[in-house]
Formats: C-alpha cells, sequence, structure tokens
C-alpha cells in the first residue's frame, strides 16, 4: 500500500543544508493502523507532508497505491490528494464561512465526486447528521474534528493521515475522536496513519513508528 | 456518480466558489467595486452627453436639409497653406449661377447670394447684420418657412421692390418680438418695407435666423455693384438643390468642369471655387463629435482605471488573507488552475457588478440631465455593452496577478498560514 524506501528530505537553511529525513524506509500494508511517534523536530511531521503528497523527497522513493510518486509534478501530486488521500489535521482547518455539510462538500469536490448524499452519508458516520447546517464556529472543537473526519472520510480514499488529531481537543472530545478513528479503521478497513506524541492514542495503533533524529528508531507491533 | 452531472459541477463550482468568497465580504467588495461604479457611470453618462449633442448638431443640419450644396469662391487651401475668408474673394458671378441652372443635370433651386454685413437700424434699435440678396427660390433652397408675412416673389425680384424678410433673432432684436410687418427698415443706405420673418432654424453656422432677406436687384441697388473683367457681376456665393443624393459626387464634378471651363482655369491652376455639400458638412461634423465624445470617454476611462487598480490591491489583500482556505484546498486536492480560476472569476465577477451597477447609475443620471438640465443626452446600447465587457475585462487583468500568486502558494506553508 504505501512503502518509503531511503528517503531524504534536506530544507535549505541559509547557506547550510538542513538534513531532516536521513533514509527513512519503512512499508505500510493495505488496512493497517499505523502511529507514527517521536519528540517534536524528529522529522515526523516532514514524513506525514510527504506521505500526504503535499512535498516530494529530496531523494528516495516513494510508492503509494503502487504509483511511484517522488518525482511528481504539483499539479500530478494534487490529483493523488484530491483521490487518494484524506487529511485529519490538528487545527480542523475547516473554511469557517461554510457549514458542516458545504465543508464536507468541498472535500470532494477536487475528486469529482461532489455530491450531497455522500457527503450526508459521511456526517452520519460520525454522528454529527443533525449538525450539518451549522458553521464551524458553532460546533465544538470535537465535532468540529468529526466534520474533518467526515470530509476526509467522504471521498473514500485508501489512505487516511491523521496530525495530531487530538491536539487541539480535550481529553474527553480527544478519546471520542479516537474511537470514531478506530472503529472506522475496524468497520470500513481503511489505512489509517495517525502522527501523535500522545502514547496512550498510539496504544490504540497496531504498530507504532518511532523516529528520531530523521530516522526510523523503531518499528514494533504493539 | 454521473459522469455528466459531474461535468457540469465541475463549471459551475468556481462561479459559486468565488459568489462564496465576494459575499463573505460585502462592506469590502461594495467599497471595492466603488472606483468601477463610478468609472463606468461618467464613461456612460459624459458619452450619453457627447452622443445627445452630436444628435441635435446633426438634426438641425438635416433640418436644412442634406440635399443642399453651395458654392463659394476661393479654393480650399489657398499655397500658403491659409484658407482665404470666405466671401473675401470675388469670383462666382450672376452669369454663373444661371450656366449651372441651365448645363447641370439633377440639380433645382439655383440660387444666387450677395451678401454684406450692414447696419440695420429700425426706430431707435440698431444692429449689424449680414444683408443677403437672393431670389424667392432660397425659400425652398434652405427649406424655410415664414412665421409671419410672406417672402418676396418673383415680381419684387424683376422690379426690385425694397422690401425685406427678418430672420427670426433679426427680429427679436430689432422688435423685441412685436409685429415688424409694414415697419419701415434702415439697410445701410436704403430703406426696406419688412414683409416677412421666418421660423427659426436653430444655431447652425450660417443659419438664417441672423440674417436679413432681400430681392438681389434691390441689393444691387444698396450696395455698388461690383462686376468682373467680363463684365459679369459678381456674387458671394450660390446654393442649390440636388435631386439625387446618389449622384451628388457627379454633380459636385460638373459643377467643378463647367465652373472651370467659365473661369477660363488653365489645367494645373488650382479651383477658384469651392462645392459644399450639407451631406458632407454633416459627416464632418458627425465626426469631430465622435472624437470629442471619445476624449470625454477616454477621460472617464481613467477613472475605470484607478478602479481596476484598487480591484487588484483589495485581491491581493483578499489573497493574503485567506493563505489558509488556499492550503486546505490545495491539501484536498485543488489543482493550481482551480485556485487561479476561482480568484479569477471573484475579482471579474466584483467588476461585472460594479460595472452594472455604474450602468444603471451613469443611465440614470444621464436621464436626469436631460430631464432637468440643459443637455440633451442620448445613451447608446453599444456603449453600454462595451463599459461592461470592458469592467470585466478589468477584472481579469487586475485580478490577473493576485490569483497567479494565490495557484502558486505552497500548500504545507499556506496551511500553517494563521
Amino acid at each position: 500500500m504505501i512503502r518509503l524506501q531511503d528517503i531524504v528530505k534536506t530544507y535549505p537553511m541559509g547557506n547550510r543544508e538542513l538534513q531532516v529525513l536521513r533514509g527513512v524506509s519503512f512499508t505500510i500494508e493495505q488496512g493497517e493502523l499505523v502511529a507514527i511517534m517521536g519528540p517534536s523536530g524528529s522529522g515526523k511531521s516532514t514524513i506525514l507532508n510527504l506521505l500526504g503528497c503535499l512535498d516530494v523527497p529530496t531523494s528516495g522513493k516513494y510508492y503509494i497505491d503502487g504509483q511511484e510518486v517522488s518525482q511528481l509534478s504539483s499539479n500530478e501530486l494534487a490529483h493523488i490528494r484530491a483521490h487518494k488521500i484524506g487529511f485529519v489535521f490538528q487545527q480542523f482547518n475547516l473554511l469557517p464561512r461554510l457549514s458542516a455539510l458545504s465543508n464536507v462538500i468541498l472535500g470532494l469536490e477536487y475528486a469529482d465526486s461532489d455530491d450531497r448524499k455522500l457527503a450526508m452519508d459521511s456526517l452520519t458516520t460520525v454522528g454529527l447528521a443533525d449538525r450539518a447546517h451549522h458553521r464551524p464556529t458553532e460546533l465544538s472543537g470535537g465535532e468540529q474534528q468529526r466534520v474533518a473526519i467526515a470530509r476526509a472520510l467522504a471521498k473514500n480514499p485508501p489512505l487516511i493521515l491523521a496530525d495530531e488529531p487530538t491536539g487541539n481537543l480535550d481529553s474527553r472530545s480527544g478519546e471520542e475522536i479516537i474511537s470514531i478513528l478506530t472503529s472506522l479503521h475496524e468497520e470500513q478497513k481503511i489505512t489509517l496513519v495517525m502522527i501523535t506524541h500522545d502514547a496512550r492514542i498510539a496504544q490504540h495503533c497496531q504498530r507504532i513508528i518511532y523516529i528520531k533524529d530523521g530516522q526510523v528508531e523503531k518499528d514494533e507491533k504493539v | 456518480m454521473k459522469r455528466s452531472e459531474q461535468s457540469v459541477k465541475r463549471v459551475i463550482r468556481p462561479f459559486s466558489n468565488a459568489w462564496g468568497g465576494v459575499t463573505s465580504h460585502k462592506l469590502r467588495s461594495l467599497l471595492t467595486i466603488l472606483g468601477i461604479v463610478i468609472g463606468v457611470s461618467a464613461v456612460i453618462a459624459l458619452m450619453s452627453i457627447g452622443k445627445g449633442a452630436e444628435a441635435d448638431i446633426l438634426a438641425r443640419i438635416q433640418t436644412l436639409g442634406a440635399d443642399l450644396m453651395m458654392i463659394n469662391p476661393g479654393s480650399g487651401m489657398s499655397a500658403g497653406g491659409i484658407r482665404g475668408a470666405q466671401g473675401s474673394m470675388t469670383t462666382l458671378t450672376m452669369e454663373d449661377a444661371t450656366a449651372i441652372a441651365n448645363k447641370v443635370d439633377l440639380v433645382s433651386s439655383v440660387t444666387p447670394l450677395y451678401s454684406k454685413s450692414l447696419q440695420l437700424i429700425a426706430g431707435s434699435q440698431n444692429m449689424n447684420s449680414q444683408v443677403t440678396g437672393t431670389t424667392p427660390a432660397y425659400m425652398q433652397t434652405y427649406n424655410l418657412n415664414t412665421l409671419s408675412g410672406t417672402f418676396f416673389s418673383d415680381y419684387d425680384l424683376q422690379r426690385g421692390t425694397r422690401v425685406a424678410v427678418l430672420g427670426y433673432n433679426v427680429w427679436q432684436t430689432l422688435y423685441g418680438g412685436s409685429d415688424p410687418l409694414g415697419q419701415d427698415l434702415r439697410l445701410g443706405t436704403i430703406i426696406v418695407r419688412v414683409i416677412g420673418v421666418l421660423e427659426s432654424k436653430g444655431s447652425v453656422s450660417g443659419s438664417p435666423d441672423d440674417k436679413v432677406f432681400i430681392p438681389l436687384t434691390a441689393m444691387q441697388q444698396a450696395v455698388a455693384q461690383q462686376r468682373t473683367a467680363r463684365g459679369e457681376q459678381v456674387i458671394s456665393s450660390i446654393s442649390l438643390k440636388v435631386k439625387d443624393l446618389e449622384q451628388s459626387d457627379k454633380i459636385i464634378t460638373d459643377i467643378t468642369g463647367l465652373l472651370r471651363s467659365r473661369h477660363q482655369l488653365a489645367a494645373t491652376a488650382e479651383n477658384d471655387f469651392t462645392v459644399t455639400s450639407m451631406e458632407e458638412v454633416a459627416s464632418t461634423v458627425s465626426e469631430t463629435m465622435q472624437t470629442t465624445t471619445m476624449l470625454l470617454g477616454a477621460i472617464a476611462a481613467i477613472s475605470l482605471l484607478v478602479g481596476g487598480i484598487g480591484v487588484m490591491n483589495i485581491m491581493l489583500v483578499s489573497v493574503l488573507e485567506r493563505t489558509r482556505e488556499i492550503g486546505i484546498r490545495k491539501a484536498l486536492g485543488a489543482l493550481d488552475r482551480d485556485i487561479w480560476i476561482q480568484f479569477l472569476i471573484e475579482s471579474a465577477f466584483l467588476t461585472l457588478a460594479g460595472g452594472l451597477i455604474g450602468v444603471v447609475l451613469g443611465w440614470g443620471s444621464a436621464l436626469l440631465l436631460s430631464t432637468f438640465g440643459t443637455y440633451h443626452t442620448l445613451v447608446s446600447v453599444d456603449i453600454v455593452i462595451l463599459a461592461v465587457s470592458v469592467s470585466v475585462g478589468i477584472g481579469l487583468f487586475f485580478g490577473f496577478y493576485p490569483a497567479w500568486q494565490a495557484s502558486r502558494l505552497n500548500p504545507i506553508e499556506a496551511l500553517r498560514h494563521d
């Protein structure tokens, strides 16, 4: 499903180069629920950006769904994001002027499967059908994150990436989000990769990849 | 999911996205398009004044008749490039007029005119005016009607009767609107009796309103008649009617040929007379007015340009402010092109709205000007269409750069933006 092979990522920093990833390799199978953990600055966000096709590696190969994407143009990457990847962000990243339903539809638009019913079904899955016409400002943090999950889920992508999905939530809402994500994984067999620094949350996953100093430090089954 | 339904949605989507962008900041959107509103309404209103004036002048010329043709002494342009004052040369004669009437086809009412500026005295009032000796055919040539009394007759012409017909303004100045018929009027050295007043023709140059008309024979008594070397009677100009406007070029050629041979001009010499048709004058005036109208429009268009720069400014601010939105859209899979089109449409949308509001305001003020003001205005549909399309064009032009900036944003950085 996902295969990273000797991924190196450097950023120019003044006249020096900052090497954020130094040869990262791992494979994630279809239907796995994986947590990526590591201290801040370890490079886990960079890995997520690469996995999400928001960025390309400096060197190395990245296969998603059988397709090698490390050399693709920005428009080709956008096409992959539209069809194969659902994002759940720490900051929810909903458009404040749109209703919950419209935010979910927005996620479908660029995948060319813009359909009201599909969006509504997705909101129902996360238990927010009755809040469909509320704007993000009228929803609690947990509810906003559920809208974001619905948005990621609606287009039925092979891969869902969650970046600290509970980072901005109180512990009770956080538990709720995690239970939604894990039950989605169990029921729909979606592939879910989650970045977190919370060990308790990582315990809900099947496998934890520890990143340190731009390298895989440990890769273990829970 | 039906494919056709999706492709329809793909076309509609950027428009609804743009609509959402515009309406989420209503006051700002309104202020942004104010420059365009003012520009378009200024263009419409000013152009309507220009067009109205043009239509007025052409209508007045039409009342004289497009089939009117005038022959004046002197060439259009002298050797030094300076046009001699009309009437200052004495090359046309009574015999020329007779020859044109007899030998040129498709002309009628050939009317000789002999004019002099003379002092007019009526009771205690006096003024200087152009006194024109002519024939009764003058009435038909200039499509004139008398307001009161009559024009002089062929009998008056043969006898040299000392009678006069007053132009409308002359009547107003000398008699203040009271009945002048039968009154005596001193023209230079002779005294004539007023027998008629002409209807006003409006202020066209050479309008009969400012003139006094007497029989040509009486004029010859009033002022010393000049004669050419060959003994022909000098006159100031000849007016005539063309029977077929289609043939006016041929008629001009015929008259020119006839007069050149009568004046015994060498093949290389310039004409010592000028033939002008009203049709030509009308097209010249029309051209001049169009230039003036375009100039007015150009001045107003500058405010459109300023408005466009305002739109660009706000679009740049808007792109900056919505960096996060752009990041979200890109993360969801929007292509650079999708973002670009969204902002471009938003910008064109703003200026289109500005253009439409401007048309309403401009048209409204044109109507107000002609209802309550002294201007006659004319709003032409092509200018409305032009103004609206130009405002959309301005939106596209000035929205281009901000939209391009938006489309180039890096999604990772855009998502991090607060």
